[in-house]
């Protein structure tokens, strides 16, 4: 552009600018386009989520930090009177909350305190679930991938059936078994079981059709069967890749298993729940405390695992 | 190639024992591996006790609510009075409508004159009905024989009604019921079972053995008889509860009270175009997208509002992550600002807010803002900043140096050199990132939305909680699982454009 005002341009050479030109015009105008829909489309969602909030944004934004307010116990040893079911007079000096009745007695003396026990449980069914999804998973990516299963109609129901799976919503999957089991941790074991089954078969079979065919051609010129092929060509590539998967379908399940709970479905979630919908602020911030550092801990046990596994490959996608 | 013959291969498996001879882990680790697993799911049996909760667990009910997904009950009861003669009553919001008719209930009417031995109606409140029914039915006469005592001689009242004292009930096309005051035939396939209804003792007795689909549970009890997809009837001296069920959603359309209810579709287009205004104050069209809208079993606006919301708070929450994210991703990665302390600071924040949970945010805003949308948008803003962050931060610390150099080695200003030199190579990557959450923020919004924070997972768990609006459930679900196939395809072509073909 800048030469073409210093010098004229032969006939070529302006017909190569006007078109240049015409094109820059045009994606100008899809980018205006797009950022005017992207407009529309926020303030349509702003002006709706506010109209829709049973209370107004800017009504409400003082108020942002009371519920933090209402947490601060009156008496900070509360929290880990609560945390460890100590028994504790109330700061009024009477015995309101009467802590060791959650305890878990493992022998005559040694006990776990409640609230310890129920974030076990919950991570005991993050990973039941994960590992009840692992193994239908690794079957199923089997089942969906190009490279391994040529025939298309056992390929595409599979995956559509993966696909309908991990789209189901999970309160929909735990209020029904809720409904038939009663309150508990079943519902939410196969709530969330279901959901992984889905979201890992996804990921297994993507590794899986990115794997080495050398050593399939090989076991295949020798003769091998389809299991043959799946568990001495397939299997021990791509493992590495799946325990990472595990690994960060497990840290994602223990968040999916806390929020099922505080829905019904057992667990640590629910005793939130419960301690916020009885106000008692020293119970409320125990658990928010206990579920924050087993978050992070597992968290970061299953990043390290992850990166000697596979190293940072295993930080790309997320699901 | 050589080849190897046995001595030579007793001789390297001599030299290199180890390579052989694989080690106890190595070769074991398969059964090993099933073992502990078996042994974890022992554990996990013992844990949860599954044993317990799978045998406490009520199997028929599953089957009823499955049906329910797909199905509707239509509910009459006969009440059967002492003499033999019956009332059919409906509840209240019956799919068929107001004045139910129904062509599979054949009832013939007399009119009679009869005498009511009960006591008058003060009298009868003076008895309190959860005793009746709580008494064995074996010895039900003498409460009743109490309270009619005690509460004054109660004049016998004679009335003249017109009242059924025969009623043939269809169910499916394989099951019937034949129903006179004293005597019930259930007819099921080729099955005949004939009950008999003691109106003196209260109790019902049957002839014959007693097939397996159906349950009395006590000698002369209540007897519940189920048809399968037909339905079931529970029966005892004084009423007989009717299940009868049919496939299909019914007043999916028109709820029981529109002026359009129970017409067809033919039907409901003439009365749209050329009928007079049924509402003075608005046309009949506009009455009819009301009465759809406003319908009172399926409540179709509000379900759809509920879903927008869930859509708006994916859509908002991952947009606000994003541009926040962005700036705070150059400041987080190492190799675009120099600054250790602000690198650190920043991923940290990241991690914090990515490990408060979702369901944390989600409760803190619902307190704040109250239930609705904007809580919602904020809890999936707060935990997708740092998701977000963290993933942009990785993406800018990998980018090719070499485009920046050659910006920089121009004489270009540091802003342009993040612009030409380092946006390009990772726009779509973030672009790409984001589009990726705000699909899948759309699934998990619908769980977020069961603790309060707007969105269609409270009205989801509502339906659910009442345990007879399963058909609700599914329309909701089928809703939810369009919307998400839909985003998830709209998602991966913009996402196969950015980053072609092979990238995702």
């Amino acid at each position: 552009m800048l030469l073409s005002t210093l010098q004229p341009l032969s006939e070529g050479g302006a017909a190569v600018e006007r078109h240049w030109q015409e094109l820059t015009a045009k994606r100008r105008l899809y980018t205006g386009l797009g950022l005017l829909i992207l407009f529309l489309a926020v303030t349509g969602s702003v002006w709706f989520a506010n109209e829709t909030n049973s209370g107004k944004f800017f009504d409400r934004l003082p108020y942002l930090f009371d519920f933090i307010g209402e947490l601060v116990p009156r008496d900070g040893w509360e929290i880990w009177r609560a945390m460890f079911d100590l028994p504790s007079p109330y700061d009024d000096g009477s015995l309101k909350y009467n802590y060791p009745e959650g305890r878990l007695y493992i022998t005559q003396s040694f006990y776990i305190p409640e609230y310890f026990y129920k974030m076990l449980e919950t991570i005991n069914i993050a990973l039941l679930s994960t590992v009840i999804g692992v193994i239908f998973g690794f079957c199923f990516a089997f089942l969906a991938a190009r490279n391994m299963m040529p025939v298309v109609w056992v390929r595409w129901p599979v995956r559509r059936v993966m696909e309908v799976l991990r789209a189901f919503p999970e309160v929909v999957l735990a209020g029904f078994f809720l409904a038939i089991l009663s309150l508990g941790a079943i519902p939410a074991i196969i709530a969330v079981s279901i959901h992984t089954i889905g979201a890992l078969g996804k990921l297994f079979y993507e590794v899986i059709e990115n794997a080495d065919m050398r050593p399939d051609e090989g076991l295949r010129a020798v003769g091998a069967n389809w299991f043959e092929r799946v568990w001495f060509a397939i299997t021990p590539q791509v493992m590495p890749n799946f325990l990472s998967y595990f690994l960060l379908r497990f840290e994602i399940n223990v968040r999916a298993s806390t929020i099922i709970g505080a829905v019904g479905g057992g667990g640590i979630g629910e005793l939130l729940r419960l301690s916020i919908s009885q106000g008692h602020e020293a119970k409320t911030l125990a658990i928010v405390l206990l579920l924050l550092t087993t978050v992070i801990a597992v968290d970061q046990f299953s990043a390290s695992l992850r990166r000697k596994l596979v190293g940072e490959q295993a930080f790309q996608s997320v699901s | 190639m050589s080849m190897t013959n046995a001595a030579e291969l007793s001789r390297l498996a001599e030299r290199y024992p180890q390579v052989l001879e694989r080690s106890l882990w190595q070769r074991y680790r398969i059964p090993f591996s099933i073992a502990i697993l078996a042994l974890y799911f022992v554990f996990c049996w013992w844990f949860f006790a599954v044993g317990k909760t799978i045998s406490q667990a009520n199997w028929g009910l599953a089957g009823n609510y499955l049906a329910d997904w797909v199905s509707y009950e239509i509910r009459p009861e006969f009440q059967i009075a002492p003499d033999g003669t019956m009332q059919i009553t409906y509840p209240r919001f019956d799919p068929i409508g107001h004045n139910p008719k129904p062509d599979w209930i054949d009832a013939r009417k007399e009119t009679v004159t009869r005498t009511l031995r009960d006591a008058a109606p003060a009298a009868q409140s003076t008895t309190p009905a959860a005793p009746k029914s709580s008494f064995s039915f074996l010895a039900p006469a003498t409460p009743q024989a109490d309270a009619a005592t005690q509460a004054a001689p109660a004049a016998p009242k004679t009335v003249t009604e017109e009242v059924i004292t025969r009623a043939h009930v269809t169910l499916g096309s394989a099951a019937s019921i034949d129903l006179d005051g004293t005597n019930l035939v259930l007819t099921r396939g080729s099955e005949t079972v004939s009950l008999t209804l003691d109106h003196v003792t209260n109790s019902v007795t049957l002839e014959g053995i007693r097939p397996d689909w159906i349950e009395q549970r006590t000698e002369g009890g209540r007897v519940i008889a189920y048809f399968g997809m037909a339905g079931w009837i529970d029966v005892t001296a004084e009423r007989v509860r009717v299940r009868n069920r049919f496939l299909g959603w019914e007043n999916f359309v028109f709820d029981t009270d529109s002026p359009f209810f129970d017409l067809t579709p033919l039907q409901v287009l003439h009365k749209i175009t050329s009928e007079e205004r049924i509402d003075p104050k608005m046309s009949n069209l506009a009455l009819a997208w009301n009465n759809v809208l406003y319908n009172a079993s399926w409540q179709h606006l509000d379900v759809w509002t509920k879903l927008l919301q869930t859509i708006v708070m994916a859509f908002m929450g991952t947009l606000l992550a994003m541009l926040v994210a962005f700036p705070l991703s150059f400041i987080a990665a190492r190799n675009i600002s120099r600054n250790r302390p602000m690198n650190q600071l920043t991923k940290r924040f990241f991690d914090f807010l990515r490990s408060v949970d979702m369901l944390i945010w989600a409760l803190f805003f619902t307190r704040a803002f109250g239930p609705g949308p904007l809580a919602g948008i904020s809890a999936i803003f707060f935990t997708d900043t740092g998701t977000l962050g963290k993933l942009y931060s990785e993406a800018l610390e990998n980018i090719d140096d070499r485009q920046r150099e050659g910006v920089k080695s121009v004489g270009a200003s540091p802003v342009a050199v993040q612009r030409f030199g380092v946006l390009p190579q990772v726009l779509p990557v973030f672009a790409s990132q984001a589009l990726y959450f705000w699909e899948s923020n759309t699934r998990s919004a619908t769980i977020i939305g069961a603790v309060g924070a707007g969105g269609i997972g409270l009205k989801l768990w509502e339906a659910m909680r009442t345990n007879s609006d399963w058909e609700n459930v599914a329309y909701m679900v089928v809703l939810i699982l369009l919307v998400v196939f839909i985003f998830d395809a709209i998602s991966n072509s913009l996402r196969s454009r950015l980053m072609g073909k092979s990238r995702h």
